[in-house]
């Protein structure tokens, strides 16, 4: 009797002290914690949670409802074009350029190059990378210039715009390529030569080996990665800001509310960005699923 | 006669690395063309020769100093501050708490998910009034900017020292400075600290590239930053914002060659785009 409750104090004590060194081991990350709290979390959820009230502080769905309204849709709309041409484009351009420098036999300084650049030209954004557009193509740049005393083409006569659309998505493309180039790389160093010698030893064509092997390898990565850049070029703001003043994607349209309110509705200011984040948190949890996917055939 | 497998198989081959190339040349093409153009558009300042003086007028501008040096002390506040706040934590996961992993690496990709924009609109949110009206004063928004850059950069920082810890044996080191008597500070700052050192100055790096000309926090918190003055710049005159992106461009270039430097072709220190 008296060895059993010794027993059972011996066992909560070392319960006691299991939940302690628990606890002790908790308190290690909790300078952290408090600090995403503090400068991410709550800033964040106070947007979400402002969505659904009125300015009075009233629960109300209305500004969600008004997120209908065309000019805040046409701005979603534009985001969203421009995201998937950017990702679209971007997407194809930088497979092809990665597959070419890893697979295409090629020499190796070339792989290092295209690295390089990439990681430099991915991370060369915002207002910088609009002036170097203007200066490029804008009506007095070098290619527009170039066009114009050389083969006496004015590219704007054309119909050629830095300033509108397919001009803000030609300057996208610039980040937007070499990102896909350094997310696709690791999944192309994992296509084996192997599996294409064994494909072709079996007779399969060209056309064989990418429906039946490689594709059905490679596309939840391609997939994944595209996602990626469809949010990349969805939360930008510096570029287009410092491009276009016209063209009112919705990253500009929260800038223009937040220095002055344009909607007159702090509340539906939020609710638009309630909707950015629902958007954004939609594509980055499918690439980071995709994501996993493929890292089963990468060992 | 018929051509040899071997023969065919060349073919191919040579098929291939011709596309390769054409790919390469194209991508070439979209690197290179605008800058070469910016840096070409950057001399034309003077009307019919080439100069400098666009770089010229730009480096005499004291507004150039100023917010330049104002948005690198920005970014050694944020890489100090992110450090001190992350390397800890993550030591701290790998060593005593490695189940909690998913959870930090979740919160590290948040920053993905709230983009720059969105994320000032909160902080401003919560932080112009009571109970924390920081944007009151001009050094507690200089505080809360920093802060917004430490969250900016988590993503890249953490990845960064997690690659790095995951390279040297964290519990070994750990064990064998405590059996000599080291106390937690020493272990930290005179053991982990050095021996993950190229991938601290990685994500220094990193944190310093994107710091230097952001501009959406900076501007909506209506600081003096480097991001800034670019635009106002570029509402102003024609040939300066040319010469600022060939000097950005040179500060990037600098900051990512020095990474990959470092990390001479590891895995793992891909980077995933920067703040647009």
């Amino acid at each position: 009797m008296a060895q059993a409750t010794q027993n059972q104090i011996r066992a909560n004590s070392s319960q006691r002290s299991l939940v302690i060194r628990n606890l002790v081991a908790w308190a290690g990350v909790v300078p952290f914690l408090v600090f995403v709290i503090l400068f991410l979390f709550w800033p964040a959820s106070s947007l979400i949670t402002g969505s659904f009230q009125n300015q009075s502080g009233a629960f109300t769905l209305q500004n969600i409802i008004d997120l209908f309204t065309p000019s805040i849709m046409n701005a979603y709309m534009l985001s969203i074009q421009i995201s998937i041409v950017t990702a679209i484009g971007g997407g194809i351009f930088g497979f092809m350029l990665a597959y070419a420098v890893i697979q295409g036999g090629l020499p190796r300084w070339v792989r290092t190059a295209l690295t390089t650049f990439s990681g430099v030209a991915s991370n060369f954004a915002g207002v910088p990378l609009a002036f170097a557009f203007i200066a490029t193509l804008g009506h007095t740049g070098f290619l527009t210039a170039l066009f114009a005393d050389k083969l006496g083409i004015d590219i704007y006569n054309l119909g050629f715009n830095l300033y509108n659309f397919w001009g803000l998505a030609l300057t996208y493309m610039y980040f937007q390529f070499p990102l896909m180039v350094l997310i696709m790389a690791p999944a192309l160093d994992g296509l084996r030569e192997e599996w294409r010698e064994a494909s072709e030893n079996l007779g399969a064509s060209s056309y064989q080996y990418w429906r039946y092997v490689a594709l059905p390898i490679l596309w939840p990565s391609l997939l994944g990665s595209t996602i990626l850049l469809f949010g990349n070029a969805f939360g930008a703001y510096a570029t287009a800001y410092a491009l276009t003043r016209t063209l009112n994607v919705v990253t500009v349209l929260i800038g223009d509310q937040i220095s002055g309110n344009v909607l007159f509705n702090p509340n539906l200011g939020y609710a638009l960005a309630f909707g950015m984040i629902v958007i954004m948190a939609v594509s980055i949890g499918l690439y980071t699923w995709l994501q996993r996917r493929t890292a089963r055939w990468l060992q | 006669m018929a051509p040899t497998p071997n023969g065919k198989v060349a073919a191919v081959k040579k098929k291939i690395n011709l596309w390769a190339w054409f790919w390469i040349l194209l991508g070439a093409l979209y690197f290179l063309v605008p800058l070469y153009g910016t840096f070409d558009f950057s001399l034309r300042e003077k009307r019919g020769v080439l100069s400098l003086l666009a770089y010229q007028n730009v480096l005499a501008d004291p507004r150039f100093r100023d917010s330049f040096t104002y948005s690198a002390l920005m970014a050694l506040a944020t890489i100090v501050v992110g450090l001190l706040l992350i390397v800890p934590t993550a030591y701290w996961v790998h060593l005593r708490l490695p189940q909690v992993r998913p959870l930090i690496e979740f919160i590290t990709l948040m920053p993905f998910v709230v983009p720059a924009i969105v994320l000032v609109f909160g902080l401003i949110r919560i932080y112009s009034g009571p109970p924390l009206a920081l944007t009151n004063s001009d050094p507690l928004t200089n505080f809360l900017l920093m802060c917004g850059y430490v969250i900016l950069s988590m993503p890249y920082t953490y990845r960064s020292v997690d690659t790095g810890l995951r390279a040297i044996d964290v519990r070994t080191l750990t064990e064998a400075a405590q059996s000599l008597g080291a106390g937690w500070f020493t272990i930290l700052f005179r053991i982990i600290f050095p021996n993950i050192r190229a991938a601290l100055l990685s994500g220094a790096f990193l944190t310093f590239a994107i710091v230097i000309g952001e501009f959406t926090l900076a501007s909506l918190l209506g600081r003096p930053a480097f991001g800034p003055y670019l635009v106002y710049m570029g509402n102003n005159r024609a040939y300066e914002p040319a010469a600022l992106a060939i000097i950005s461009l040179a500060l990037t270039w600098a900051a990512i060659g020095l990474i990959q430097l470092l990390s001479h072709g590891r895995p793992g220190q891909e980077q995933v785009g920067g703040v647009h």
